[in-house]
């Protein structure tokens, strides 16, 4: 296949960056998006050119590491997949791709494709967790009795990456989808009871700090998302979130 | 931060008074259409709500606070999502993961804000002179002769029809997603859409067709 690609550089965070353009040739419709950047960077190299700088690590979809937005859509145009498990085979042969970091004010970018996600992290040390008390006495997670369906709701919200799509796909760069899924993994099992309150009101308040916009329901965020998060997670924790705030 | 400036409590508060203002769009829809099934009662419903003092003195108040809240705090949040993202993107296509209803409230929310204003000026601002300006004594059958005549114009019905087809849009997205905003999203979630998205088409087309109805069926000056 051969195409254009059209790539956001940025030297550095304070830096004004701009799309270049990059002829490529020799790529297999079978190469994940992520080898396809590397054969770029592999040719960038041999001119004696600085190489992309992107995000990844496991390259299988569950490390959350890879961004971009391809085409303007976060993850290519594939859906239910990440950036690294993208193939080839949904472009054509001639294509030209434009290619951008995630864009949110909260995630600032570092260098080219790569941005800052640690809002993220900070929404989740802000209440995402459980006290547990580790004295010896600890019950079993296995033998505390789990509604079928609570549990079933709570593992779909746990498999969310934090890979920011529905940060990217948001046309108001909204963390909702994000924080709603750590609210709800917790909030739907018992022992996440003990926190409740306390975890939505606190995580609620960091992302509302971190800069993101407010959520106005247009659903593109689950549309978007690799994990098939659901939209239930942010009406859930807009309920968590008045009735804690009711409380007091 | 404190819950007024928390972003869940703005977007419920959006969600409250956008279910207010469509439950009074209901109510409006409702006196409009005896215009067209029997001006009798066109004007027996007007002169109540136009004399009644509970209706003046406490729900139109309410009302015109709902109005002002809901496009005050739509502005606030409008600006507050914008710098949320600084940097805009080369290449962004918003129509392959949400509706244009969903993605542009803010310019159907204008459109609507403009035909208030007109509206205001064709109904609200010369009733308001009439009964509390000029004092005049009350007769309850002009009502429906007015409301006519206000649409003789073409201009002003041409104005009306494309304010309450941006209306039908706003609602498309708004009564729907208000359900969600308060965190009702469950097993009934699919059927309240339906009617949500039924309502959003036919009471702003039920509004047309009067506004038409009038204008063909105009009374002899």
């Amino acid at each position: 296949m051969k195409l254009t690609l059209k790539i956001w550089r940025q030297e550095n965070a304070n830096a004004k960056g701009a799309i270049q353009t990059y002829p490529i040739d020799g790529i297999e419709p079978d190469m994940s998006f992520l080898e396809m950047l590397d054969v770029l960077n592999e040719q960038l190299i041999n001119q004696g050119d600085i190489p992309v700088v992107f995000d990844h690590d496991c390259r299988e979809g569950i490390c959350g590491s890879c961004s971009l937005q391809i085409n303007g859509e976060p993850h290519g145009p594939d859906r239910l997949v990440t950036t690294c498990q993208l193939h080839m085979r949904k472009f054509n042969d001639g294509d030209t791709i434009v290619v951008e970091p995630f864009r949110a004010k909260a995630f600032p970018v570092v260098k080219d494709l790569m941005i800052d996600r640690s809002a993220f992290d900070r929404i989740q040390h802000a209440g995402g967790y459980i006290s547990v008390n580790t004295s010896g006495n600890t019950i079993d997670a296995n033998a505390i009795p789990v509604n079928k369906e609570n549990a079933d709701d709570s593992f779909a919200a746990a498999t969310c990456i934090g890979c920011g799509a529905c940060v990217a796909a948001c046309k108001n760069a909204s963390a909702m989808l994000f924080t709603s899924a750590k609210v709800s993994q917790y909030a739907l099992l018992p022992q996440g009871q003990v926190e409740a309150s306390e975890r939505v009101l606190s995580m609620v308040e960091q992302m509302d700090k971190e800069g993101f916009g407010n959520c106005t329901n247009t659903g593109a965020c689950e549309v978007e998302c690799p994990k098939g998060i659901s939209l239930e997670n942010i009406a859930r924790m807009n309920r968590e979130y008045l009735s804690a705030s009711l409380k007091g | 931060m404190g819950i007024i400036s928390s972003s869940i409590a703005r977007k419920v508060a959006m969600a409250l008074s956008g279910l207010f203002l469509v439950f009074f769009l209901g109510q409006h829809f409702v006196i409009n259409a005896t215009a067209v099934l029997s001006p009798d009662t066109f004007n027996s419903w007007s002169h109540f709500m136009g004399n009644n003092g509970l209706v003046q003195g406490l729900l139109q108040p309410i009302l015109i606070f709902g109005v002002v809240f809901h496009f005050v705090m739509g502005f606030i949040l409008e600006l507050k999502n914008r710098s949320s993202r600084a940097v805009k993107y080369a290449s962004y296509k918003g129509s392959t993961n949400a509706s244009w209803a969903s993605r542009n409230m803010i310019i159907s929310g204008l459109v609507i804000l403009a035909f208030l204003g007109l509206h205001f000026y064709d109904f609200w601002i010369p009733e308001m002179i009439h009964k509390y300006v000029e004092s005049h004594p009350e007769d309850p059958t002009r009502y429906y002769a007015e409301t006519v005549h206000k649409f003789e114009n073409p201009v002003r019905v041409g104005l009306y029809v494309v304010s309450f087809a941006l209306l039908a849009m706003h609602l498309w997205h708004g009564f729907a997603s208000s359900f969600q905003s308060v965190g009702f999203n469950n097993k009934y979630s699919v059927a309240l859409t339906r009617f949500a998205k039924v309502y959003a088409i036919l009471i702003p087309v039920g509004f047309i067709f009067i506004a038409i109805y009038l204008h063909l069926n105009q009374l002899p000056h």
